[in-house]
């Protein structure tokens, strides 16, 4: 492995959690208005349950324990600190694949997947679909750090291509992501399109609809139409985060409890849950998620992505559609769709984009797949590689 | 007075132990900056709001803020099973109109703190004068959430309530309304719901309700519309969360106060009349006590419920006409700008025209003496178009 990486634990400083109790002591959850329930934001009586079990029965040294069993590294490029988790593949021949997390989770979407993908055959699967997983956290997430202007998002996919060529020193890789995820494995095919044998999706990247074409089918009309509700109905996060970040990063990164309810109100209403975000989430899970944003203080930056795309000007967006016109179209693509997710798109409308080889709709699940039906996601990934390791396997067999 | 109602003097004094509380947390605010010298580009500016917090923790006084505060004559009325604070301050001449005053979010009655001596005693002795009363609006500040609790705070409800304690409970068969934001809405549908108690309106926006599509539009109303709207996606992300996750948002605000601060002069700073000199429209003791008075009464969540509720039940639509005379004073550097003369008659019985050379959104505080002006002007046309109040028995609450 390159020089440049060095292996990292997670361990909180003790006074980062002495001054986290001392705050959610003095937890001040606002007076009940209104219904309860999930209709207008969290639900009070989830944070209030939320609030003792985070108090009380939380045990984060445990959960932490419990992240430190994979193989955690740190590593710089281009001068951002890149944090990530590195497992190999048991099986003849481990296909290099990266996953890439996006908002409001963070590279903690990826821990019930990652020994499922490594290890099949140990989970009832074939040996042969093993990957070498690296799991990064996104440049302003979580361990990461990297002191930054307006901007970045556009760039993490070569920095993505970077690790997994330079420092981790594979010559062609796999790459799967939602949500943010799902935009920055797409950017990754188009501009490293050589080192890509595919890429796997939850989502057809939401920035396509921005510029529909003229000449939709009834499906992709309903499709838009979808995408329309959504941001009016619930887009508000979208805008806030996206206009106003800093304002509201000042509120949560000062309150637990506010933080924790910021995230799991997205976790709610994404997720098929029913309504009841305890069926597909533990507290636990909510918690160590929240954790991670608030022990490394980046719910701000997370926030970046958003500001990027709302206040790019014409000439990067000029420079993005060159990317698109130049870069390559021809990676293959898998999609899995989960029926809660927050759009339904057509197949038609991703084959505009993509060189769609796999389309898979799955009866359950939502935002967040590899949290909720990681058994089903892991063998729709297997599946849609495993066509392609031979490609891999030819080029990497010149390796000297 | 109705027997009904009760009213009792009130003075605020906030408990010790929420002050210590306050800036213990203060002491231990944990902010992030997002983007390096990003200034007030990506919200609220964060060397500034350091600025402002260590202020607040290590120089703002807020007993002396009380004190100067209580310098008004505050009351609580009973009304229902909940109390609705208001200041009470009668005018000099023992024919003073009745003249209600509301405010909006994020401010409080402190909107209205400079223009009320301003009101109740002129400089010219021939000039009208006016018994002012300011309320702290259902949800907000020391009124707070009025039960019963399932009812969310909403526009229409809040004008009943407030002709309650002008009519009922203070004896004002007749009387003027004034407001903005928030406010500009609720005097528009008391004048809807009592146009026998309302004598007129005097507003300084004509309300978002105004700005709907409409077939009959012009192409210049159709103009300001879009421009508002295109305002509104880059400066009115607060609203759209507000509107659909205040209790999302609420969870943290009431939890920080250096958030609730970012949260409210974010606003100020959008709104003032030069974003640039912020402190030249408001002081740094002006803008804590207003943040303050949301912190200890903890009522961030109950003061922006009302875009929820707005938002699913609208209490205005377009299709609504005040009939009552209307007076307009628009400062320049509000949220929504100058609207065209013809789109505010068609929801308002316009009588009166204004355009202010400076100010924005609070145009009550920023601009006091150009408010209460406008407001005497307005009041002296009216007495020309013979709208006048009925005579009422001047009577101070019982104490």
């Amino acid at each position: 492995m390159n020089a440049n990486v060095r292996r990292f634990e997670i361990r909180v400083d003790d006074s980062v959690l002495g001054d986290l109790g001392m705050r959610l002591a003095d937890t001040r959850l606002p007076p009940d208005e209104g219904q309860a329930g999930w209709d207008a934001g969290s639900s009070p009586d989830y944070l209030r349950e939320l609030l003792g079990h985070w108090q009380t029965k939380f045990d984060w040294r445990a959960e932490e324990e419990n992240l430190n069993r994979f193989g955690h590294y740190m590593t710089e490029v281009d001068g951002a600190d890149i944090h990530f988790i590195h497992e190999r593949g048991r099986g003849p021949r481990p296909l290099p694949l990266i996953l890439t997390h996006g908002f409001p989770d963070s590279f903690t979407r990826f821990l019930k997947v990652i020994p499922l993908l490594t290890d099949p055959a140990a989970h009832g699967g074939d040996p042969e679909d093993a990957f070498d997983v690296v799991v990064p956290s996104l440049p302003w997430c979580a361990f990461s750090r990297e002191h930054r202007h307006s901007g970045g998002m556009f760039k993490v996919n070569h920095t993505w291509h970077e690790l997994m060529t330079r420092i981790l020193g594979y010559r062609r890789y796999a790459a799967h992501g939602g949500d943010w995820g799902s935009t920055i494995t797409e950017q990754i095919a188009r501009s490293h399109s050589a080192s890509v044998v595919g890429i796997h999706l939850t989502d057809v990247p939401f920035w396509h609809a921005l510029k529909p074409p003229g000449n939709l089918d009834p499906d992709e009309q309903a499709y838009l139409e979808q995408i329309g509700h959504f941001q009016q109905r619930e887009g508000a996060y979208a805008l806030i985060q996206g206009s106003k970040p800093q304002t509201l990063s000042d509120a949560l990164n000062d309150s637990p409890i506010g933080l924790a309810a910021w995230l799991t109100e997205k976790f709610q209403r994404w997720s098929d849950c029913d309504g009841d975000i305890g069926n597909c989430f533990t507290m636990d899970e909510m918690l160590t998620n929240t954790m991670v944003y608030w022990v490394t203080s980046s719910i701000g930056g997370s926030f970046a992505p958003y500001y990027d795309v709302m206040n790019a000007g014409p000439p990067r967006w000029i420079a993005e559609g060159v990317k698109q016109a130049l870069g390559s179209d021809q990676v293959p693509a898998g999609f899995a769709l989960f029926p809660r997710d927050l759009s339904q798109p057509p197949r038609a409308w991703a084959q505009r984009f993509f060189n769609v080889q796999r389309w898979s709709e799955f009866p359950r699940g939502g935002h967040f797949a590899a949290m909720e039906q990681p058994d089903a996601l892991v063998a729709d990934i297997r599946a849609f590689f495993r066509p392609l390791r031979s490609a891999v396997r030819s080029t990497q067999d010149q390796l000297p | 007075m109705s027997a009904l109602h009760s009213t009792q003097p009130f003075r605020i004094g906030i408990a010790q132990a929420v002050l210590d509380d306050l800036r213990a947390r203060l002491q231990r605010t944990r902010r992030a900056r997002v983007f390096r010298n990003a200034g007030w580009d990506a919200g609220s500016d964060p060397d500034y709001l350091d600025e402002l917090l260590r202020y607040w923790r290590d120089a703002y006084d807020w007993r002396a803020q009380e004190a100067e505060l209580n310098r008004l004559q505050h009351y609580f009325a009973r009304l229902d099973d909940g109390n609705l604070h208001y200041v009470h301050e009668t005018g000099r001449n023992a024919n003073s109109t009745p003249l209600l005053l509301l405010h909006g979010w994020p401010d409080s009655f402190l909107r209205y703190r400079k223009v009320i001596p301003l009101l109740t005693d002129m400089d010219d002795e021939d000039q009208p004068t006016f018994d002012v009363v300011v309320p702290s609006l259902p949800g907000f500040a020391f009124t707070g959430r009025l039960p019963p609790a399932a009812e969310i705070p909403h526009i229409a409800r809040s004008a009943r309530l407030l002709h309650r304690l002008m009519t009922d409970v203070l004896g004002y068969p007749q009387f003027m309304v004034a407001g903005g934001d928030g406010g500009s809405a609720i005097a528009q549908s008391m004048a809807i719901q009592f146009p026998d108690s309302v004598i007129a309106v005097h507003l300084t926006d004509i309300g978002w309700h105004a700005n709907a599509d409409q077939e009959a539009l012009s192409d210049i109303e159709r103009k300001f519309i879009e421009a508002a709207r295109r305002r509104f996606m880059e400066d009115g992300a607060y609203a759209a969360v507000q509107a659909s996750q205040p209790r999302a948002l609420a969870a943290a605000l009431n939890d920080s106060p250096g958030g609730l601060a970012s949260w409210i002069v974010d606003r100020f700073h959008s709104w003032a009349d030069s974003p640039r000199h912020l402190e030249a429209s408001f002081s740094k003791d002006e803008m804590l006590t207003n943040i303050t008075i949301y912190w200890v009464t903890q009522t961030i969540q109950s003061s922006i419920y009302g875009y929820l509720a707005e938002t699913r039940r609208p209490s205005l639509t377009p299709d609504d006409f005040v009939e009552r005379p209307v007076g307009l004073a628009f400062f320049p550097k509000d949220a929504m700008g100058l609207p065209p003369r013809r789109l505010a008659e068609r929801t308002l019985n316009v009588v009166h025209w204004t355009e202010m050379s400076s100010g924005g959104h609070f145009g009550a505080w920023e601009r006091p003496r150009e408010f209460a002006v406008d407001l005497r002007n307005f009041h002296i046309a009216l007495g020309g178009l013979g709208f006048t109040a009925a005579h009422h028995e001047r009577e101070r609450p019982s104490l």
